[in-house]
């Protein structure tokens, strides 16, 4: 995935000259994931280049070159260090479109690995999706395969308003995937079915996604039961039209998030589908969740939602 | 760039007034610096060979920690450390196999196996608070820290120690500026060790150093040679003075090298040019003490070979005893995110228990894995 995201950079860059790239080691060093590798030597150092280690100088500036013509993306090395930069991206980027009515606009990608599974411990592991997809103006966009990392990606790019682009790092090197080498778009704002069926549904963005797969084909295994996996892929703005349609076709739901769970995105989803769908449910919502404590290091393997507690889970509203 | 202060030169030979210091609190502090080379040399072969996950290159650094940390007055300092500063735990009497739990996260590890290593907590004999992986964020709380101390009318200091990297966060802006404000007895200690991961300092700073920050905060600013220890003791000792005797905080910017990468997931090789190692390598803080001390007649070269050994074997015998603990229990996921745990967590608590021991993987019923 890391080098689709790479990919991605590149074809844009190629295409678009107002396409900037800046954050904290991603000149020469090419990224601590090396996902902007190759990038200062192809366009440029004023085109690709290191900050001073200040994130809230590399969103700030970024606002800055947005509202005047240009394309930034950002890097923020892990999003467990966006916190500086949480005044500029939530009272500044977000706002920015409707404080001066439509005057000035952030066209800014901030791009950002995040999630648990490499051992990185209380702070560089969090997911912390649901502050942004809370925060009205910034779109929230989270691939699990290479082919969509590079299409939403350029998407993302492209898009007039501000997005937060959340790379589930323990996927940036899990598999490998073909991507098409011209320049493609995959919309925002659209889910993908990964496995098929109507017995029950499992939604999930990210990381989670291989695993609840993996449960998917698992209750395959022990039930005969074809459950449905739903990659969100964007947060914010949700298509809440497939959610609820999977959730009616299915009738049975399973919600997988890494991150904790009081006030989760799955919170939300789970109150959508009991606002729209309820006379559908044959079994209550449920959630599968990182849980609410800081996030370990030695012990992230039972911090992290894996297949079998999501196998469980699937089971537990099929029998209901 | 300010006067930079050097007692010793690279080649060891005296070309400054020396510190009055006792001969056991050279070798002492000698010691420490071997013990700290020790200490990164083993963790980095145990990273290398897969027993731990991560740790970060403190090569080069140990005049400047361990310098520091002699001048500190273990009764009444405290130390708000950034992650590469071996040296002062090591020189104040934090056993390397306290350090060595925290590499391995087991469960005797003081951050409770929650951290990444390098991410030491220690409370004594020494105040060494816990460190944080974003940067700069202890800066403002040293000076927190020594405005209590100020206020409850207290001979303590607060040292604070960061990189080159971290004068760029707004926690380095604010505390510089809080402390000036309030006059907080407060040592800022900036380890200049030349690269912020691949950022090198001319790439950060377009000003002439970074001692001279400290004047737009009403800071005076000194700048030491980085690999000099008696240097180093000195003007960190005349900063502790000075916040002592209520004249407030000081910068001080002690030049040295980071002789190795960022953390053990970075390759410097890169970005680094191999002519800036070798020049380096030719300002080794320990060579150049070891030269000196030899030279003053305080240390034999055999006694200078034993003190390696023993912290070679120092080092080894903390690496085996920490990797024979077991790792923490899974209840303790849940503890100490709260001074009591509530009702929510203590549930999740009991279903991580149950599901895990139910799966047989090592866990029992009380979440323990027994060796």
């Amino acid at each position: 995935m890391v080098q689709a995201v790479n990919d991605g950079l590149k074809s844009i860059m190629r295409e678009d000259d107002s396409v900037l790239v800046l954050g904290e080691d991603v000149g020469p060093k090419g990224g601590v994931f090396l996902a902007t590798e190759g990038l200062t030597s192809e366009f440029g150092e004023d085109r690709c280049f290191d900050t001073p280690l200040s994130e809230d100088g590399i969103i700030g500036v970024g606002v800055g070159l947005a509202m005047n013509g240009m394309k930034p993306v950002c890097e923020i090395q892990f999003q467990d260090f966006i916190f500086p930069a949480f005044d500029q991206i939530v009272s500044e980027a977000a706002k920015m479109r409707y404080r001066s009515g439509g005057q000035y606009t952030v066209p800014m990608v901030i791009r950002t690995p995040y999630g648990g599974g490499i051992r990185g411990g209380l702070y560089h592991s969090q997911s912390g999706e649901a502050y942004f997809a809370h925060t009205a103006g910034l779109k929230v966009v989270v691939p699990s395969t290479p082919y969509d990392a590079k299409g939403l990606l350029i998407s993302s790019i492209l898009d007039p308003d501000p997005v937060v682009f959340l790379e589930p790092k323990a996927l940036y090197r899990a598999f490998r995937e073909d991507v098409p080498e011209e320049m493609y778009t995959v919309d925002l704002s659209t889910t993908r079915d990964v496995v098929p069926g109507d017995d029950a549904v499992i939604f999930c963005y990210g990381a989670m996604v291989p695993v609840a797969t993996e449960a998917a084909r698992r209750v395959k295994e022990s039930r005969n039961k074809d459950v449905r996996v739903v990659d969100l892929r964007t947060l914010m703005p949700l298509d809440e039209d497939a959610v609820l349609q999977a959730a009616r076709d299915c009738g049975r739901i399973v919600i997988v998030q890494e991150a904790p769970r009081f006030c989760g995105y799955g919170s939300e989803l789970s109150a959508m589908i009991a606002e729209h769908a309820v006379e559908y449910l044959e079994a209550p919502i449920k959630r599968v969740t990182g849980f609410d404590t800081p996030f370990p290091n030695t012990l992230e393997n039972y911090y992290l939602p894996d297949a079998r507690r999501v196998t469980d889970a699937v089971e537990e509203v099929l029998d209901f | 760039m300010s006067e930079t202060l050097q007692i010793i030169d690279p080649s060891g030979k005296k070309v400054g007034t020396a510190p009055r210091l006792k001969n056991e609190v050279l070798l002492a502090m000698y010691r420490a610096m071997v013990r700290t080379r020790a200490f990164d040399d083993r963790c980095m072969k145990l990273q290398r060979t897969g027993k731990i996950g991560f740790s970060v290159p403190n090569k080069g650094i140990e005049a400047t920690s361990v310098g520091a940390a002699a001048a500190l007055d273990l009764a009444t300092d405290w130390v708000a450390p950034h992650y590469r500063d071996f040296g002062i735990p090591l020189f104040h009497g934090i056993e390397a196999v306290a350090m060595m739990d925290n590499m391995y996260g087991n469960v005797d590890d003081n951050a409770v196996g929650r951290q990444m290593p390098v991410h030491f907590s220690f409370d004594n004999p020494l105040k060494y608070l816990s460190i944080s992986s974003p940067l700069g964020t202890q800066i403002p709380q040293a000076v927190g820290i020594a405005m209590a101390m100020k206020r409850r009318k207290e001979k303590g200091v607060c040292l604070t120690t960061f990189g080159d990297g971290s004068t760029n966060t707004l926690g380095f802006h604010s505390g510089m500026n809080f402390a000036g404000v309030f006059g907080a007895p407060v040592i800022f200690l900036c380890q200049n060790n030349g690269w912020a991961i691949s950022c090198p300092v001319e790439k950060q700073t377009a000003s002439d150093g970074f001692a001279i920050k400290g004047e737009a905060y009403g800071i005076p600013g000194v700048t030491v040679d980085g690999n000099d220890v008696l240097a180093v003791y000195r003007v960190v000792s005349e900063a502790i003075k000075r916040a002592r005797a209520g004249e407030g905080p000081t910068l001080i910017e002690a030049v040295t090298f980071r002789m190795g990468g960022h953390s053990t997931s970075d390759d410097p090789s890169k970005y680094v040019d191999p002519k800036e190692f070798d020049e380096w390598e030719g300002r080794c803080p320990i060579k150049r003490f070891r030269s000196y001390l030899i030279a003053e007649g305080k240390l034999s070269e055999e006694e200078a070979d034993a003190i390696q050994a023993e912290a070679d074997a120092e080092m080894m015998a903390a690496a085996k005893e920490a990797e024979a603990k077991p790792v923490p229990s899974l209840d303790t996921i849940f503890t100490d995110v709260y001074a009591e745990v509530p009702p929510h967590l203590r549930a999740q608590s009991d279903f991580a228990i149950g599901h895990y021991s139910s799966r047989g993987e090592g866990v029992n019923e009380k979440g323990e894995f027994p060796l």
